[in-house]
């Protein structure tokens, strides 16, 4: 085991791990972040706290995680590129694991243009994969990026995001080699709705043994309602949601349309856990945490392993 | 070259609007290239405030000027017999033409009449974009000519960010994705597998980070 991380035993252990994920609230409400993790206890490993999601401020991805780490919960600390540079980062990372934080998800982040800040600098000292790098080489080597000895290195188990339906598409499976050989332990992925192209991403994948190397989360998101399903597939970038399954949304009365989401959502989970590599689901229910519960018990992940 | 847009009229109007007599000055190099500061707009932006200064029952005197190269001490000096009849002088050149002429001239306000935009390059007519961010440690040669700390929205080293979609960026369908542009050279050089290369994380020192930079050229410097 490299680090103390509950995520790391799960998936060490051949369970298929769960995660779930928490957005701070934009004000000073550490019960707002109690209440969602709560709604999700017992049913995922671990809840990802999302870093200023969206470009727009949050409380902070560290004093989230912290407060999990108060209600005995194992955050999975996320840290985006766009508003830190490397001393920030490397002082963060040290300050989380001095609280027991010890999974962290390295990302690029969103750009400011599409939050409430866009005239804001961006930092982007580093990129995804160089943060991916600098938290190995403080857990591995004992060192800081500038090469100085860390006296107490963090242990970080190190995640980070794939988008196979991205573009291009012909170059996501070699992106993720790069995050691999960077030193990814783990990657979850943008939400699934074209299982077919996910497939054929996996295939890819197992191709190149990356399964093998990391362990492979795929993201999943229930959709509440047809207006969501529309929103997700027009106006996020980096989304494919295949006009069948909005077809399908549209089709269903307004007051079914949530569970419909939640059925898809399953029906989604029991198909990608059916691919070779797939160690795992991350769950991200955005302001929908209570769908959470019936989703992982439905996919017939529940109860969740004791590790 | 270094691009810029000229500022909006009211602007230029509102930092000269005490002056009775301006020398306005413009550069022969990049801003007259891209159309922003070189002899006719210089005539164009002169005709524009005197028709301005004369509707509000006022008068300005202005004197034009261009120069071969407005950041170039030895042609600023071209202006010395003109700058005791002025009360100021407005700038079309990019920021270190107006620099170098309030550095020549220290007891005279200078206003800059354009925006300095970037290092770009002519898409077409009346088309410049952004190709050189003049970070002080050229990479093109692995990225296959195509710089990604200029044109990506997040400088990205190391490929493109969940946002490419169908060849653009994320941030605007105006802006193409430079890891797609790059990806595609890299094919078609037959050099696709350099992708998977990591580039390592940037030493920015010779960028702004470093703080104002200066090259000295100890064969050349007297």
């Amino acid at each position: 085991m490299m680090t103390e991380s509950v995520l790391e035993k799960v998936m060490k252990a051949g369970h298929i791990a769960v995660t779930g994920e928490c957005g701070p609230p934009r004000g000073a409400m550490p019960e707002k972040v109690k209440e969602k993790a709560e709604l999700l206890r017992g049913y995922v490993d671990a809840v990802n706290i999302t870093d200023n999601q969206t470009a727009m401020v949050r409380m902070s991805s560290f004093a989230a995680s912290m407060i999990l780490k108060q209600i005995d919960m194992n955050p999975v600390l996320q840290m985006v590129c766009r508003d830190r540079n490397r001393l920030a980062m490397q002082a963060d990372i040290i300050g989380a694991y001095s609280h027991g934080i010890n999974t962290m998800l390295c990302l690029t982040g969103d750009h400011m243009k599409f939050g409430d800040h866009p005239m804001a600098s961006g930092v982007f000292d580093l990129d995804s994969i160089q943060m991916i790098q600098m938290v190995r080489k403080m857990r591995d080597e004992g060192k800081f990026f500038g090469g100085a000895e860390i006296k107490g290195a963090p242990k970080m188990f190190i995640g980070a995001a794939a988008n196979p339906f991205a573009d291009p598409f012909e170059l996501r499976v070699a992106r993720l080699a790069k995050k691999v050989r960077a030193g990814a332990d783990f990657i979850q992925t943008q939400c699934i709705f074209n299982v077919d192209k996910f497939e054929q991403w996996m295939k890819g994948v197992r191709e190149r043994g990356l399964h093998k190397e990391t362990y492979i989360m795929a993201g999943i998101t229930p959709m509440k309602s047809v207006g969501a399903a529309r929103y997700m597939r027009n106006k996020v970038p980096g989304m494919d949601v295949p006009s069948e399954l909005v077809d399908r949304m549209a089709k269903t009365p307004k007051e079914k349309q949530a569970q419909e989401g939640i059925d898809i959502c399953v029906e989604t989970i029991k198909r990608v856990l059916d691919i070779e590599g797939v160690a795992g689901v991350h769950i991200m229910a955005i302001e929908w945490e209570s769908a959470v519960p019936e989703i992982v018990e439905r996919s017939g992940l529940y109860p969740r392993p004791q590790v | 070259m270094i691009t810029a847009e000229r500022k909006p009229l009211a602007e230029i109007i509102d930092s000269i609007d005490d002056c009775r007599r301006i020398l306005l000055v413009g550069c022969n190099e990049c801003v007259t290239v891209c159309s922003a500061g070189g002899r006719k707009e210089v005539a164009m932006l002169a005709s524009a405030l005197q028709m301005d200064f004369m509707k509000r029952g006022k008068t300005l005197d202005v004197r034009e000027m261009t120069l071969e190269r407005q950041c170039d001490p030895e042609y600023v000096e071209q202006l010395a017999p003109y700058i005791g009849q002025v009360d100021a002088v407005v700038s079309m050149a990019c920021g270190c033409g107006v620099q170098e002429v309030a550095k020549r001239f220290r007891d005279k306000r200078v206003f800059p009449a354009v925006n300095t935009k970037f290092m770009g390059a002519s898409e077409g007519p009346g088309i410049w974009a952004e190709r050189c961010h003049g970070c002080g440690n050229c990479l093109l040669g692995l990225t296959g000519g195509i710089c990604p700390i200029a044109r990506c929205s997040k400088r990205l080293l190391n490929g493109p960010c969940g946002g490419s979609s169908h060849g653009k960026c994320e941030v605007s369908d105006e802006i193409d994705c430079v890891w797609q542009l790059i990806w595609d050279r890299l094919k078609e050089l037959g050099q696709a597998d350099r992708y998977e290369e990591i580039i390592e994380a940037k030493d920015w020192s010779t960028e702004r980070a470093g703080g104002p930079r200066k090259i000295v050229r100890e064969d050349l410097a007297q």
